[in-house]
């Protein structure tokens, strides 16, 4: 006899559109974003918190969503790889990855848009040094596109601080 | 008949490789797939070119085991090489019937018209006549051998800021097999033991079948997978069901040792496979020493994943396999129904480096779908994908040689031991995919043979290119290895030509000869000698540099496979606690280029792989089975320590294209450790050069 999950209803915003989702009580951040929402520009990696695939901003932050319970993103604002565009145009840093083209497979890539993102959008905007140091820690390149992926953020910082 | 590259010639017929739309597009298939090289806008520039159509206008359509041309695995660096050629000549032949049907309506013969933007034009007329616009009037069911050979136009359609078809979506939105969903698809978690050698006893089929959202439960001999409506609760029901498994041990797995010296105890299938006869000339001195690469894992970053659909007996299966014809054989033979009853289409995954766990999850996801009576997809854990996917081969090498008095190498022993390279499903008789060994009526793999010459396996590049007098090569194959192995980006290439070129130097140095000037002397193939002054210009190569004081700077060289890529490159390095990279300047000779900033991303990118490699990686193991379970176990070489990397582009237009992706990994290897040995005075010959060896070296010197 199968069991019925417990469900939980939890009201977050997505890409500056209120939601609410009916998920298992210890669903993660991740699988509201990819299994009920449909968002799946936010790739799932390891799930266990190491490569940072899965990358969103919370409240303007860089999160890793698979190890974020989705109870702990409820009242949030949630952004996804989906919400960096306004029609046709990217987002700078989403834009200066392309331009570079800083990926191989392209896999691991969105979540480092992600954190790369939330760190220049902060006040002040991280500096390379800092950025650099939360991709050691907390993202994974296996193609080995790194070379372009720094030249990325480089162009990144240009582009966002030429705009201030 | 016409003469058709090898690739056509086993798919002639036209329409599989190609489809003129309605829409004004052209839809190509190739039989290489899009594994995150970039071989999908290669093929697209290929096809534009030769057709004369703009690259925006050319749609590469996933390849399906119901039309495109079957072209084998996606592996080899062949996929420009081979898949290309017979791409470009299929479009070639297109073209021509294109332009003979646009002839009989504007008039004139087919060999005076122009194509440009996809339209066929008399000479001087603005007026003219598209692809789209004669579909009707061309019949693409015909042999392509039955043609008269096309003209070739040749060339690219590359340009400044020309990029990858496929990165816009993927960076925006979904693009991968895991985005896939069918309707009414389940999600599947496969349970596999934390020990290589464990296999199930026993499981609570009932308190696992009760938990939340668990559709079904499968247990056939020792392979057990769970079903759920969603992934998260497959995930969860079987961590619950691996506490309320049984396991039996059918084997202890050898001691690993320093340096693979597990090697030692097992038995081994022994070819000399190149000796030559007569005398070798006089030496002043001789030299030997021992290398070795440990287990690598494949890595990839996201999860292998497939997802089957039975209808009857048919069933369909999306995979990011590098073969799906030869993965449509194992299928069909691991579930015992017939070939047809089997389509496979790829769907793109994350970066693949040779077999990763793609086919083996297909075969997971072709059970569990079938016994759920549901579409099914299934992700592997991060734990199975660094466990249980196939292995990178280790090595050991032996090298020997003698050099007479005027610095000329006169013999040459090599000597490897290693499991097989190669393991893949539709490689052997047997079936090669993980859970078709397990089933309560289980499948035998192939036997344990590793990939035939002259590409090999674990000989793979073990013939130097250098003239080294008379050679002696010798291929110990492992069959009885304690982790399943199969291909690895280079196969033997990379610790053959670190072994090799890291030799080589070791002899410079007693020959006292400086090591670029030792290579070229060495060398007659003036492409080989090209590519290594164009490293050594690149770095500033300065031959009166003594290193030492913690920097130093090594070169590597090889021609990969020895008809493939040439690349050469030099390493600079600091070594203080631990070898830090600090630049690789190289040059590569890929032939004719196609698309140039993919030949410079599969450099980089094989770059960084091979450091990653040489200097970190180790998969290890104990007495309790998988000694990396999660990527805390398995460091990749990270931002901070990517090296600056410049890479030369030697082309001569008319040389065959060439693949680059595999080019790098050896010689990075050797420049890395020539460079350790130019800053310390002390040479570490095992990968990877850790922190522990570099100190074991130089306390021993």
């Amino acid at each position: 006899m199968t069991a019925v999950p417990v469900l939980e209803t939890r009201s977050f915003s997505v890409n500056g559109r209120d939601v609410a989702v009916t998920a298992p009580e210890d669903a993660s951040l991740l699988a509201a974003l990819r299994h009920d929402l449909d968002l799946k520009g936010t790739r799932v990696g390891c799930t266990e918190g190491y490569c940072g695939a899965c990358t969103v901003l919370v409240d303007g932050r860089p999160v890793q969503s698979c190890n974020t319970p989705l109870w702990a993103a409820a009242g949030k604002a949630i952004t996804t790889i989906e919400g960096l565009a306004q029609g046709d145009v990217l987002g700078p840093v989403q834009e200066a990855f392309l331009i570079e083209q800083a990926a191989q497979c392209g896999y691991c890539t969105n979540g480092m848009i992600m954190t790369v993102t939330g760190l220049l959008m902060q006040n002040p905007p991280a500096t390379k040094h800092e950025i650099v140091e939360v991709l050691d820690e907390r993202h994974i390149c296996r193609c080995g596109a790194q070379p372009r992926i720094l030249r990325a953020i480089d162009r990144a910082i240009a582009v966002i601080g030429g705009r201030k | 008949m016409t003469d058709l590259p090898s690739n056509l010639k086993s798919n002639p017929l036209l329409s599989r490789w190609l489809t003129v739309d309605e829409a004004d597009t052209i839809t190509i298939r190739s039989g290489k797939v899009e594994l995150g090289q970039g071989i999908a806008t290669a093929m697209a520039a290929i096809a534009a070119a030769e057709l004369g159509v703009p690259v925006e206008r050319i749609r590469v359509e996933n390849t399906d085991t119901l039309r495109a041309p079957e072209e084998g695995w996606t592996a080899g660096s062949f996929s420009v090489e081979h898949g290309g050629a017979a791409m470009r000549f299929a479009c070639a032949l297109v073209r021509e019937l294109f332009a003979e049907a646009a002839a009989a309506r504007l008039g004139g013969s087919a060999g005076e018209l122009s194509v440009e933007d996809g339209v066929f034009r008399r000479p001087g007329a603005n007026e003219g006549l598209g692809y789209h616009q004669l579909r009707g009037a061309v019949d693409l069911e015909r042999m392509a051998g039955d043609l008269p050979a096309p003209k070739l136009r040749g060339g690219t359609v590359d340009r400044p800021g020309f990029s990858r078809i496929d990165l816009r979506g993927k960076l925006t939105g979904p693009g991968f097999i895991q985005d896939m969903a069918l309707p009414g698809m389940a999600w599947g978690r496969v349970l596999r033991p934390d020990h290589p050698k464990d296999r199930l006893a026993t499981l609570d089929v009932a308190a696992v079948k009760a938990r939340p959202g668990v559709i079904a439960v499968v247990v056939d001999g020792g392979f057990a997978g769970v079903v759920a409506e969603r992934d998260d609760l497959a995930a969860a029901a079987v961590e619950f069901a691996r506490k309320r498994a049984t396991w039996t041990r059918t084997a202890a797995l050898p001691p690993m040792g320093e340096a693979n010296a597990w090697m030692e105890g097992v038995p081994k299938n022994s070819t000399t496979f190149l000796a030559d006869e007569g005398e070798a000339a006089p030496a002043a001195f001789r030299h030997e020493a021992d290398y070795s690469r440990p287990y690598i894992a494949h890595a990839s970053v996201g999860p292998s994943t497939a997802v089957a659909r039975w209808d009857g007996d048919a069933v369909e299966v999306w995979s990011h396999s590098q073969g799906i014809y030869p993965l449509r054989k194992g299928l069909a033979k691991a579930l015992r129904v017939d070939l047809e009853k089997v389509t496979v289409r790829h769907a793109h995954g994350s970066g693949c480096y040779g077999q990763n766990g793609a086919d083996d999850v297909a075969l997971d996801a072709a059970l569990l779908a079938r016994a759920a009576g549901r579409p099914v997809m299934v992700q592997w854990s991060r734990a199975d994908e660094l466990s249980w996917s196939p292995f990178g081969a280790p090595m050991r090498v032996h090298l020997s040689g003698a050099v007479a008095a005027d610095g000329t190498i006169t013999e040459w022993a090599h000597e490897v031991w290693s499991p097989p390279h190669l393991a893949r499903p539709g490689f052997g008789d047997g079936v090669n995919l993980l859970a078709a060994w397990h089933l309560a009526e289980p499948h035998a793999p192939s036997a344990p043979n590793d990939a035939p010459r002259p590409q090999g396996g674990g000989d793979r590049n073990s013939v130097p290119l250098y003239k080294v007098g008379k050679r002696r090569l010798t291929h110990h194959v492992l069959p009885e290895r304690p982790l399943h192995t199969s291909a690895m980006r280079g196969l033997g290439a990379h610790c053959n030509v670190f072994a090799i070129e890291s030799f080589l130097d070791e002899l410079a140095a007693q020959a006292g000869i400086d090591p670029v000037e030792f290579r070229i002397r060495h060398l007659e193939d003036p492409r080989a000698i090209a590519v290594i002054r164009a490293a050594a210009a690149a770095a500033g190569w300065d031959p009166k540099d003594a290193g030492g004081e913690g920097t130093g700077r090594g070169i590597g060289f090889a021609r990969y496979k020895n008809s493939g890529a040439y690349y050469a490159c030099v390493a600079t390095v600091s070594v203080e606690e631990k070898v830090r990279v600090l630049k690789v300047q190289g040059a590569v000779d890929a032939g004719a280029i196609v698309h140039r900033d993919g030949v410079l991303n599969q450099v980089e990118g094989g770059v960084v792989q091979a450091a990653s490699w040489t200097l970190k990686e180790e998969v290890r193991w104990s007495d309790a089975g998988f000694g990396v379970r999660s990527w805390a176990d398995y460091p990749l070489l990270s931002f901070s320590e990517t090296p600056v990397i410049e890479t030369v582009i030697v082309e001569d237009p008319s040389a065959p294209s060439l693949g680059a992706g595999e080019c790098a990994a050896g010689p990075v290897a050797a420049a890395i450790a020539n460079a350790v040995a130019h800053a310390l005075g002390v040479r570490v010959r095992h990968m990877p050069l850790t922190h522990e060896r570099i100190a074991a070296a130089i306390e021993a010197a």
